[in-house]
């Protein structure tokens, strides 16, 4: 029995530092490196001072660190507000408060800190491990919380935990009440949080030998594709990215494209419209993917000549957006001249082998249909090789690659079939993106991953406009209809999430990756637009806030009513001994006689003194109370027949 | 000033255990948000503000979970007083200045423990227990006694926020619970007078005993000092020493003796004295103030009534 403890309890800071612990270690690896040394630094030094019971800092000393950490934010981060600085600043301001925890109220506010340090993690982490990490890390926050609240004894670890655990899960229907009916509100809601995503794989507006076969060693997701008509067979699809148009002799650039005049967006042939909705992942540029051609695109995007479809800003945070194309198409009819000739050009002095064989063609076909067929036969008949670790190329890469070397990946093909068109005089360009992708099963839909990124041709015919022309189908037609990981032999060094051997492994995949997507779509991308449409949807009345307000208050308001019966009805109706209470019923009856029992009064005193006042009752009073002494305290104790004896005596008692 | 001789003290030594416990039901318990509660509430809202923000999906999932916690907190602090069954317990005596303890029975009728249950005076700072289940505890309640007479606490209240601290669970509970101050004893002072010569008896001077007479055996209430210790040690029977001339030797502490000559405090310290001497001394003592007399006598029982005149004395000389 205490009266409020001065001091903090040994055991409750040493646990408040660990949970403080858990809760920075995701966040070890994102700052620098100074920044982690004096979390961990403080951390332990603390947890020293507990175990030793010296004394802590003076303020003033507090005072001065946390002036110099602000300014080694400054230095670090150039700047003192941007997410990342915040985060930090809010770290080592947590380690001077540390150094500060004395009191009940100390402890408290670094409790809360720690709530608020989960919430920054998911900043840069909504994954589902994450997810169950933090989960982990709230709940023992809560049980440290709980141990706080002990003031007499310090509490055991396991009963504090199962506490803290059970609170949680009583909570967990009031969240689900929020988390489905609270209004959402689209962010942001002040300036662009500056998303600064460090590097991420994916497409870019350059393509040289070896930044595709590169971008095939990662298994990240590019983006996943929920069909809303029956999907196509993946051979069908081309999803376009950055379109190429010039060459420096190493590397294509994609260059600046003008935007789509509107009127011209509707291509002609109506044929195979596929509809869609594109969860795409972040790559922090601005292109939106979408299957070759799009006809309707989403809102808020931008679609350029070439049909390069762009967001307003650069995508760094996952955006989903519905969409519709149409497979068969014809675009490009009337092309501009400058256009033209665009797609004609060439740097001077490369690879004069390749621009002699184009010129050939072009002396012996003046049919550029023809001239296209001919180069492509050159892929077909000489031996060329789909790899993903081809030999490195020179100067005249063209030369080496269609000549010498012959191995190469989808972006040597792309790029020296462009090459030979335009030297043969058919205007071409490369149009880089994803093609194909890989159906999963659990959840329908399709998965496209970086290492499907591929390239590709379009050639421009008088009368038919710019037309595909994959040179990689040529020699390696598996790439095309099976995907990546069918046309790679074992050799290859094909990331392992993307084999398909391991049938095993493949259904774990896809089960993992419908996890996650599922994720994504309801947890993470429960948007304000999904939340109406599910509320329209479940028929609760028009979707407005005011109507999610109504609905809210009901379902909070029926959730705690249920919560409220189940914590409560413990006060009610306590488990009471069926002996002890026909004993009750025995005195409350003789009370209204006048001889009520007094608090504390034994059995045999009570009936001595019953007896002694009122002698009539002598006999029925001393054998109740001799079969309750026995029930409750002797022999008798469990005694059933006993039991429904002295249930019959007490209700035939009339005093 | 002094308190009238409470009729309550009439019961014995625990005036109020007649009383019915008093049951904190739903309309006596009040709660409240802590100040840490509106803190909580606060970063719950800058929580609330950065999810809409940063768009963070698990944000929201966080910070509705917090919220919810916070309300099922709400339901958890109310149920851990709510049920209580507060009752007065026994009171000791002390001499004023030393701190009076009150206590305060809690029961529980309810299979769940309750944590960190207050019992605070009004204006002190709380005492805490933990109520184990269908079980009871006493809180211990100390306060300071500056006079001598009657301490009462008149109410107590019991109050608790846990389990998370945001709200505070409280109610206020009369009770009369009260403890008797024996005027403090003169820290240095005058001897013990001398035995008058109107007490009956053998006369021989001097207030120690150094006349071994014979043995009898103890009863409860001897003075330990005369407890034959080296005969226990041999026998196992506890035997104390009489004395020549203590047997039937008397004194009177009269209230003439101390009073006009000190103020009426100091001279009531000085019997108090007086009192504790002479029961130290093993003696047979009697007190006579004005409007009490009590008849000589020795023993701890002896002593508390002559303390507790002393310390209800009124200070009214009726002759």
């Amino acid at each position: 029995m205490k009266v409020v403890a001065p001091r903090l309890s040994t055991g409750r800071v040493l646990a408040l530092l660990g949970c403080i612990l858990l809760v920075l270690a995701p966040h070890a690896t994102r700052l620098p490196l100074w920044i982690a040394a004096v979390a961990a630094w403080s951390l332990g030094l603390r947890a020293v001072f507990a175990w030793r019971g010296w004394g802590l800092p003076k303020t003033w000393m507090l005072l001065i660190l946390a002036a110099s950490a602000a300014v080694g934010i400054w230095l670090s981060y150039g700047q003192l507000f941007g997410r990342d600085a915040a985060v930090a600043l809010l770290i080592l301001m947590l380690c001077l408060k540390l150094m500060e925890l004395r009191a009940e109220r100390d402890a408290y506010v670094l409790i809360l800190l720690g709530y608020f340090l989960v919430i920054t993690d998911f900043l840069y982490s909504q994954s589902i491990p994450t997810a169950l990490y933090l989960l982990i890390c709230v709940w023992f926050v809560t049980a440290c919380l709980i141990a706080f609240q002990y003031r007499d004894r310090p509490p055991r670890p396991t009963a504090v935990l199962r506490q803290a655990g059970w609170m949680l899960a009583q909570a967990a229907p009031l969240m689900l009440v929020f988390f489905l009916l609270f209004p959402r509100v689209q962010g942001p809601l002040w300036g662009f949080p500056q998303a600064a995503y460090g590097a991420v794989s994916g497409l870019s507006d350059t393509m040289a030998p070896g930044s595709l076969s590169s971008l095939s060693l990662s298994d990240d997701v590019a983006f996943r594709v929920d069909f809303t008509t029956p999907p196509p067979t993946p051979a069908r699809l081309y999803w376009r990215g950055p379109v190429m148009w010039d060459f420096d002799g190493r590397t294509w650039r994609a260059g600046d494209s003008a935007p789509l005049p509107l009127a011209e967006e509707r291509p002609q042939t109506g044929q195979d419209v596929i509809r869609y909705v594109v969860t795409l992942e972040p790559h922090n540029l601005r292109w939106l993917f979408g299957a070759d051609l799009p006809a309707q695109r989403p809102k808020d995007s931008l679609l350029t000549h070439d049909y390069q479809m762009f967001a307003l800003r650069p995508v760094r945070q996952r955006m989903r957006y519905a969409m519709s194309s149409q497979l068969n198409y014809r675009i490009g009819l009337t092309e501009s001249p400058r256009n033209i000739e665009r797609a004609l050009r060439l740097p001077q002095g490369f690879n004069p082998r390749s621009l002699e064989f184009a010129r050939q063609l072009q002396q012996a076909h003046p049919d550029a249909k023809e001239i296209v067929r001919n180069a492509l036969l050159l892929f077909r008949e000489k031996p060329f090789f789909y790899t993903l670790v081809p030999p490195e190329l020179g100067r005249d890469s063209v030369d080496e690659f269609l000549f010498t070397t012959r191995r190469g990946f989808c972006e040597h093909f792309a790029s020296s079939f462009v090459f030979l068109m335009r030297a043969a005089g058919v205007p071409a360009r490369i149009v880089t993106g994803y093609q194909g992708g890989v159906f999963n099963p659990i959840g329908a839909y399709l998965i496209v991953r970086q290492s499907e990124a591929h390239a590709w041709a379009e050639v421009w015919l008088d009368g038919e406009g710019w037309v595909r022309i994959d040179p990689t189908a040529a020699v390696s037609p598996q790439r095309i209809e099976s995907g990546i990981a069918a046309a790679m032999p074992l050799g290859e060094p094909l990331p392992l999430m993307v084999r398909t051997d391991n049938a095993l492994l493949r259904q774990l995949r896809f089960g993992l990756d419908a996890a996650a997507n599922g994720w994504n779509q309801w947890v993470l991308g429960y948007t304000p637009e999904r939340q109406l449409r599910i509320f329209e949807r479940v028929g609760f009345g028009k979707a407005n806030w005011q109507n999610l307000a109504l609905a809210l208050s009901a379902a909070t308001a029926l959730v705690l009513a249920v919560l409220s019966v189940l914590l409560l009805r413990k006060l009610r109706r306590p488990l009471r001994d069926p002996v002890q209470v026909l004993w009750d019923d025995f005195s409350r009856k003789l009370s209204r006689r006048g001889l009520p029992r007094r608090p504390g009064e034994g059995p045999v005193d009570y009936v001595r003194r019953v007896t002694a006042g009122q002698p009539t009752l002598a006999g029925d009073v001393a054998q109740i109370g001799a079969l309750y002494t026995r029930l409750r305290y002797g022999a008798s104790s469990g005694n059933a027949r006993e039991l429904a004896e002295l249930r019959r005596r007490v209700r035939a008692f009339r005093p | 000033m002094n308190a009238p001789l409470s009729p309550r003290i009439a019961d014995g030594p625990t005036p109020t255990s007649g009383r019915a416990p008093i049951v904190l039901t739903q309309r006596r318990v009040y709660i409240l948000p802590t100040k840490q509660g509106l803190l909580y509430a606060t970063m719950l809202a800058l929580m609330l503000i950065g999810a809409i923000n940063y768009n963070l999906g698990l944000g929201y999932v966080l910070t509705f979970l917090l919220a919810g916690l916070g309300i099922i907190a709400l339901l958890h602090t109310w149920r851990n007083l709510a049920g209580l069954a507060i009752t007065v317990g026994r009171t000791e005596p002390v001499f004023a200045g030393d701190p009076a303890v009150h206590e305060i029975r809690i029961d529980s009728v309810v299979t769940f423990v309750r944590p960190s249950i207050g019992v605070a005076p009004p204006g002190m700072p709380p005492v805490f227990v933990d109520v184990p289940a269908q079980d009871s505890c006493i809180a211990r309640i100390s306060m300071p006694t500056q006079r001598r007479g009657w301490q009462p606490l008149d109410t107590v209240r019991v109050s608790t926020t846990f389990p998370l601290g945001l709200f505070r669970a409280w109610s206020n509970v009369a009770i009369d619970s009260v403890v008797l101050a024996y005027p403090r004893p003169e820290a240095d002072g005058p001897p013990l007078p001398a035995v008058s010569g109107e007490d009956a008896g053998a006369g021989v001077t001097g207030a120690g005993s150094d006349d071994f007479a014979s043995f009898r055996s103890y009863s409860p209430g001897d003075s330990l000092k005369h407890v034959a210790w080296k005969a226990a040690a041999r026998s196992d029977v506890l035997l104390v020493k009489q004395f020549a001339g203590s047997a039937g030797r008397e004194r009177w502490l009269e209230w003439r003796d101390v009073h006009p000559a000190l103020p009426l405090e100091p001279a009531l310290a000085r019997l108090a004295r007086w009192v504790l001497l002479a029961e130290e001394g093993g003696e047979r003592y009697g007190l006579r103030l004005p409007g009490t007399e009590i008849a000589p006598g020795g023993g701890h029982d002896h002593r508390d009534h002559c303390l507790e005149a002393l310390a209800l004395f009124d200070g009214k000389v009726t002759r």
